[in-house]
């Protein structure tokens, strides 16, 4: 790969960080003008993320577009993050939460991204670069993406503030999500976080089991009911923790919840079978509710969403052929089909222009513009997702993220407030 | 495996030639060499210790290094992102935080065992009687051997699927909407969907029964399968009515089966967390859920500790249960 055309601008700076690999780096750079095909040269990239992320559709795609082999380690949102910090070694392009980089960047296992080698980085939503949709600002409380996007430097251990040419994630989707409930169960308008803990709903009610996100959920519902205003929701003091989880103890103890999930399997089949008519959900959860035929709204409250981004990362140790493989990879997902795809199963795609291409009008207007069906919206699996005259969950693109609340996180109270959760389980 | 091995060790009323060779044979040293003396020593250093290698490298290398490792862990230090090596005990006081503090009113950790305790002594109770009576029946009632094989092999055809999957198998039918409420209701027994049938201890309790019986049963069957039938003749001739014979003759015939049947059901139930999490809708806490909990934060060492005090809770019990029966014995 050494013989092909390098890229001058890249040479000096890549000859200080890389030393003798400078050669390695070279290549690198040059994909940015000529995607190699891997055919000739067969290359295999160990996707570590978890399922949800990772279709079959994807991987066959790929490997007829650029001869890259992907193969898929689904595991766990924790077992990202436990594996990038204790296995670092043991893949070669990681799909993970944003949340998760507070965690995984000080221990240096990931690479910073040359934006250069990104050709879509320019058009990359401003929701993560700037933290703004349709040049308003959104929410940021938690760990929004634009507080740990953006690296000093390719083997950087801490966050810069600025926009600085190095990227930890290069985002592939995101979602703002919401309660979902049983509209034939409830039968009438739900608008405000507060509803989870009416106790109209008591034992017909779920939260979810993962702490880092059910006390997210938990501090909406709190300020919902006007008990308290949080500085960042994403980041309580331990006298906040107290409250929210005291505040759920309460519910708990009256009886107000059917049951916890933990996995969007869980709060399937809560929501299908009617033991719980509100909870938090999942927007695939609540598609996948439909799909059995069963009434599930994904329903927008006032007081706005708990957003969660993932992004693809590479290893500290990647170089050579995986490098540039993954890079390709990454320029690939960016450049629209699979963009498309995302968009089709409800979530969001990370450069809009690329993907609106490859997205009929009819599909960009459902889904992005929020506006009622012009015919059948099929998931690209060939289900039926809404019919003609149906209009999506949250309205546009620009609705449904402008009215974002917070964001997943991690705190820096963090093993107060498992241990905090952990007491909630007990209670 | 220690304590497993004292079972049979104390029970010399049933234990005639297959009992004491089993124990001869796991743990070659104790008391073999006590019974037999000097002479038999010279052989221990060589046969025996061989033949015993393979299984003691086995359980040095996957079980007692990773014990080691785990207590070592449970000392050390840790963040969001990284354990470091040290010698604090703050992952104990954590573990037991506010515990005495808090008294009368129960911390987490004492909450979370108490709870466990409970499923631990109503699934031992309710698994033991019913693996005493179906063994009972199987091995005393069933006259041809074939068909106590067959009526064995029964038992166990639940084993071929997933644990998770029976579990899985009791919510469509226990559900608000489900066959059981169904059924309760067309028949006029009860006017509304019973909530309490999922997601709650009872849930819990039928999940475990249903999956632990058979291991109280099994070794149960086999210290039955040794009781000479004379020895119920014997009973019935000196007038013994059928609850004399069981809770008299073959309940402490079967001791050593009991006790191993209940280590096994004690310390699967002390640990389990699937089953608790599923049935009990994640809203009953666990030991084995704190400890995953954790884990997935990334908190090894407080997990470890955690880890290190259930060990010592499940040992405590099992060795309480070991003095219990042997003061029964000696009545």
């Amino acid at each position: 790969m050494t013989e092909r055309p390098s890229r001058p601008g890249g040479l000096n700076r890549r000859k200080f960080l890389y030393g003798a690999t400078a050669t390695t780096a070279l290549a690198a750079s040059s994909n940015l003008f000529s995607p190699a095909v891997h055919a000739q040269d067969p290359v295999t990239l160990r996707y570590l993320g978890t399922a949800v992320n990772q279709s079959a559709e994807i991987a066959a795609k790929v490997k007829e577009d650029l001869g890259i082999t992907i193969e898929y380690i689904p595991v766990t949102t924790d077992e990202v993050t436990r594996r990038v910090v204790t296995q670092p070694n043991t893949f070669d392009l990681v799909d993970i939460e944003y949340m998760s980089l507070k965690n995984v960047v000080p221990t240096g296992n990931l690479k910073g991204m040359d934006t250069k080698k990104i050709k879509e980085s320019d058009n990359i939503t401003t929701l993560f670069t700037e933290g703004t949709v349709d040049g308003k600002a959104v929410g940021d409380q938690g760990t929004a993406p634009k507080k740990v996007i953006w690296l000093p430097g390719e083997s950087a251990k801490t966050f810069a503030d600025e926009p600085t040419g190095f990227m930890s994630l290069i985002p592939t989707v995101y979602n703002a999500d919401t309660l979902g409930i049983r509209p034939d169960l409830i039968g009438r308008p739900i608008e405000s976080w507060a509803e989870l803990l009416n106790p109209e709903f008591k034992g017909k009610a779920s939260i979810l089991n993962i702490p880092s996100i059910g006390i997210m959920d938990a501090a909406l519902v709190v300020e919902a009911l006007g008990k308290h205003k949080y500085e960042d929701k994403g980041n309580m003091t331990r006298d906040e923790i107290d409250l929210t989880v005291d505040t759920l103890i309460e519910a708990k103890r009256s009886g107000q919840f059917r049951a916890l999930w933990q996995d969007f399997n869980e709060s399937v089949n809560l929501m299908a079978s009617g033991e719980v008519v509100i909870q938090s959900m999942w927007s695939p959860a609540v598609t996948a509710v439909r799909t059995q035929g069963i009434p599930c709204i994904y329903q927008p409250l006032k007081e706005g969403y708990r957003a969660w981004a993932a992004g693809f990362g590479l290893p500290a140790t990647a170089e050579g052929k995986k490098l540039d493989a993954a890079y390709d990879f990454i320029n690939w997902f960016l450049s629209g089909w699979a963009g498309a795809f995302l968009n089709r199963q409800g979530y969001y795609s990370a450069v809009l222009s690329t993907a609106k291409a490859n997205m009929e009008p009819y599909e960009w207007a459902y889904w992005m513009e929020g506006k009622p069906a012009e015919q059948d919206i099929m998931s690209p699996s060939g289900q039926l997702l809404a019919k003609t005259g149906e209009t999506r969950d949250g309205g546009s693109y620009e609705e449904r993220l402008g009215a974002i609340s917070c964001w997943n996180a991690v705190m820096d109270e963090n093993v107060y407030m498992v241990r905090k959760w952990n007491e909630f389980v007990a209670s | 495996m220690t304590t497993a091995e004292q079972a049979p060790e104390g029970g010399p009323t049933a234990l005639t030639g297959p009992g004491r060779a089993h124990t001869a044979l796991v743990s070659p040293d104790s008391d073999a060499a006590a019974v037999h003396g000097v002479k038999r020593r010279r052989s221990l250093l060589d046969r025996p210790y061989a033949l015993a290698s393979p299984l003691l490298l086995v359980m040095a290398l996957f079980f007692v290094g990773p014990l080691i490792l785990t207590i070592i862990v449970s000392f050390w230090e840790y963040t969001q992102y990284s354990i470091e090596p040290a010698f604090v005990t703050t992952n104990y006081q954590d573990v037991f935080y506010q515990c005495v503090a808090k008294l009368p009113n129960l911390c987490v950790t004492f909450a979370t065992y108490l709870s466990t305790l409970k499923f631990c002594f109503i699934v031992w109770a309710i698994t033991l009687v019913l693996g005493f009576t179906l063994a009972w029946f199987i091995v005393f009632e069933v006259k041809k051997t074939s068909t106590q094989i067959a009526l064995f092999l029964i038992c166990t055809i639940p084993f071929w699927t997933s644990n998770v999957i029976r579990m899985m198998a009791w919510i469509p039918l226990l559900g608000r909407n489900g066959l059981v409420n169904q059924v309760l209701m067309s028949m006029g027994i009860v006017s509304e969907p019973q909530e309490w049938l999922l997601y709650s201890d009872f849930a819990v309790i039928l999940a475990f029964i249903h999956l632990y019986t058979m291991f109280m049963m099994v070794p149960i069957v086999n210290s039955m399968m040794r009781i000479d039938r004379e020895i119920i003749e014997a009973a019935r001739d000196a007038g013994a009515g059928i609850w004399t014979i069981a809770l008299s003759v073959i309940a402490p015939l079967c001791r050593p089966g009991i006790v191993i049947g209940s280590i096994f059901v004690i310390t699967i139930v002390m640990g389990d967390y699937i089953t608790v999490g599923v049935m009990g809708g994640q809203q009953i806490a666990s030991v084995g859920k704190t400890i995953q909990v954790q884990m997935q934060y990334l908190q090894f060492p407080i997990a470890a500790a955690n880890a290190v005090v259930l060990l010592g809770a499940v040992l405590m019990i099992i060795f309480a249960m070991t003095r219990l029966v042997d003061v029964r014995r000696e009545l």
